[in-house]
Formats: structure tokens, C-alpha cells, sequence
């Protein structure tokens, strides 16, 4: 009886081990993206800009070019590419620490300039590699390294919600947040990774897709109790949905 | 051949696997790999649907998934 192959790594991602925490989101997401890109046929042409932050070493986990910003920098970075490599397909990968609060600015300039590349936003609530200390997304109540009694939103304010604020921009073609906390909802995360990338293929312009993920070791929970508590305080905060989508890439996929 | 294979050498123990195989047929191995984890192992490969949850699942991308061709 012959055996037929139903599910092994993509051939865009490399062999080298993860280097993240047991449970760590960031592996799916990196598959995620790598078989976004086979599916695609673009990998010889594919440039990812990492950030500062866990992800750091993505650039070792990619069959692909790959570049590596100063903190919060990835979309300028990743500006420049697009512009004198127009051809390329060009991505960040950031996390809430670098996309959400030093690279603000980066991050909402790029997405109003209509820059032609795809960012994944990877938001856990939390700062991961520098040891859990509270991000701008952690929740109102949500303890850390820097807010042991909970956040207090008189004095470090609310969580912020990039993907709506992003969507209010003219510019960006396709803003969504998706999760990966089960299969169906991993799969419909692989179908916006694989949305966004697509819609750079054809040239139309900025697509923004937020994974709301878990960060099991800076949390202080098991991998798979993390997933019930991103379930059950994370998604009421960060909905999930598609928050833009000038060209009806859902509808015509 | 088997229909779930597993890199052990990838595998950290997180245990997300065994958590939503929807068979319950995942348990942790009772032996350590170099790393020092109990990895992930299956108890009843016979009744493995091939569904591929465990392997998309999979954060490291250790599992592999088969199917027998009809």
C-alpha cells in the first residue's frame, strides 16, 4: 500500500529549529507565511523584513531573503525595498512591542502612503523577549513585569487596536485580524496570510493582517490553557473580522 | 509506513497536540529526547484519521502526516 504525503513543511521554511518557547505562536504563523509564499510560486522573489522583538532571527527560519530593521523600523525598511525592487514581494513581520509602539509612526505613515508590501502583526499583549513587561496592547487588568497590580488605564491608558485604526486610512486595500487559538480559525488566518500576499502579487497595495496570538512563558500558562485565555479575554478586546477590504479579495477567492 | 511521524529533535513538549488531537489517541512519550522534553507520541495509530490537526497545529512543525492511498 503506497502512502500519500497529507501534511509536511513547506519549502519555504527552512530546517533550522525554532529557537521560541515551547507553545509559541510564532512558529504556526512563520508556516503560515511560508506556505502563503509556495502557494504563490513567489519565493525566489520574496523579501522579509524582521523587527526586534522574539522574532528577531526570523531571517534563519525562511528559505528567503530576508532583512532586519532597527526596532520598530521594519516598514521604512521595507519601504525602501519595494520602491527600488518594485518586483519583489516584500513583507514585515512585527510584533506589538515593535509595531505598536516605537514603529507607530512607521507603521501608520506606510499604511497612508499606500506602500505596495504586506505586514503581519503578530499582537500577544505583551512584551516577550525582553521578560513580559506590558505593551501597548495589554489588556486593562492584565499583569506584568511593569504593571504588577494590572493595567490601570488612568495611567497607561487603553489597549490600542491597530487593525481599526489602520482601516479608518484611505490607502491600505486589505486590513484583518484573525487568531489561530483553533484549526478553524487557523485555517482562516492561512487564507488572510495567503489574501494578502496575494493581492501584493497583482501590485494593489498596503494589506495589514493582525494574528492575535499567545505568549505562554511571559503569560505564566500552559500552551494550551493560553489558547482558552486568549479565547476568552483577549478576543472580546481584539475582535476578530476584516476590518477593509477595497477589493473584495474574500468574495473572489 | 507510518502515518504520523514525528521529529523529535523538533519537538519542546508544549503539548498543544495532544490537547486537540480530536481521538485523544496523543500522549507524552515516556522517554526524553537530547533536548531534555517528553515529546509528543502516538498511543493507537490504527485509528489515526490522517486529519492533520496535530501537524497544523504544530508550533516547531515536527509532525508529519500520511494517508493511505486507496
Amino acid at each position: 500500500m503506497t502512502m500519500k504525503k497529507v501534511f509536511s513543511r513547506p519549502a519555504s521554511l527552512s530546517k533550522t529549529p525554532f529557537h521560541y518557547c515551547p507553545g509559541c505562536d510564532h512558529g504556526v504563523i512563520h508556516r503560515l507565511v511560508a506556505e502563503a509564499i509556495d502557494e504563490l510560486e513567489v519565493g525566489d522573489r520574496t523579501i522579509g523584513v524582521a523587527p526586534v522583538g522574539c522574532s528577531v532571527f526570523a531571517y534563519d527560519y525562511f528559505n528567503f531573503d530576508f532583512n532586519q530593521a532597527a526596532h520598530g523600523r521594519a516598514p521604512a525598511v521595507a519601504t525602501g525595498i519595494k520602491r527600488t525592487r518594485p518586483d519583489s514581494i516584500v513583507f514585515t513581520y512585527q510584533g506589538d512591542g515593535d509595531l505598536a509602539a516605537i514603529g507607530t509612526a512607521e507603521i501608520i505613515h506606510a499604511a497612508n502612503r499606500g506602500e505596495k508590501i504586506t505586514v503581519i502583526f503578530v499582537n500577544n499583549a505583551i512584551y516577550g523577549m525582553t521578560g513580559g513587561q506590558m505593551a501597548p496592547t495589554t489588556l486593562i487588568g492584565m499583569k506584568t513585569q511593569t504593571s504588577p497590580y494590572g493595567r490601570d488605564a488612568s495611567t497607561a491608558g487603553n489597549p490600542i487596536k491597530m487593525s481599526e485604526m489602520i482601516a479608518t486610512l484611505e490607502s491600505p486595500v486589505y486590513v484583518t485580524r484573525v487568531t489561530i487559538n483553533s484549526v478553524a480559525n487557523l485555517m482562516k488566518a492561512k487564507k488572510a496570510i495567503y489574501n494578502a500576499f496575494k493581492l501584493q502579487k497583482e501590485g494593489k497595495g498596503f494589506s495589514f493582517v493582525e494574528v492575535v496570538a499567545i505568549c505562554p512563558t511571559n503569560w505564566g500558562k500552559k500552551p494550551a490553557d493560553s489558547h482558552k485565555w486568549l479565547t476568552e479575554n483577549m478576543l472580546p478586546v481584539f475582535p476578530l473580522g476584516t476590518f477593509k477590504d477595497t477589493l473584495g479579495v474574500e468574495k473572489s477567492a | 509506513m507510518s502515518k504520523w511521524v514525528i521529529n523529535e529533535s523538533l519537538c519542546k513538549g508544549c503539548g498543544i497536540c495532544i490537547a486537540r488531537c480530536p481521538l485523544k489517541i496523543l500522549a507524552y512519550a515516556d522517554h526524553l529526547t537530547p533536548k531534555g522534553v517528553y515529546p509528543a507520541a502516538i498511543t493507537d495509530e490504527a485509528k489515526c484519521t490522517s486529519c492533520a490537526i496535530c501537524a497544523r497545529s504544530c508550533p516547531d512543525v515536527a509532525i508529519e502526516i500520511y494517508k493511505e492511498e486507496k
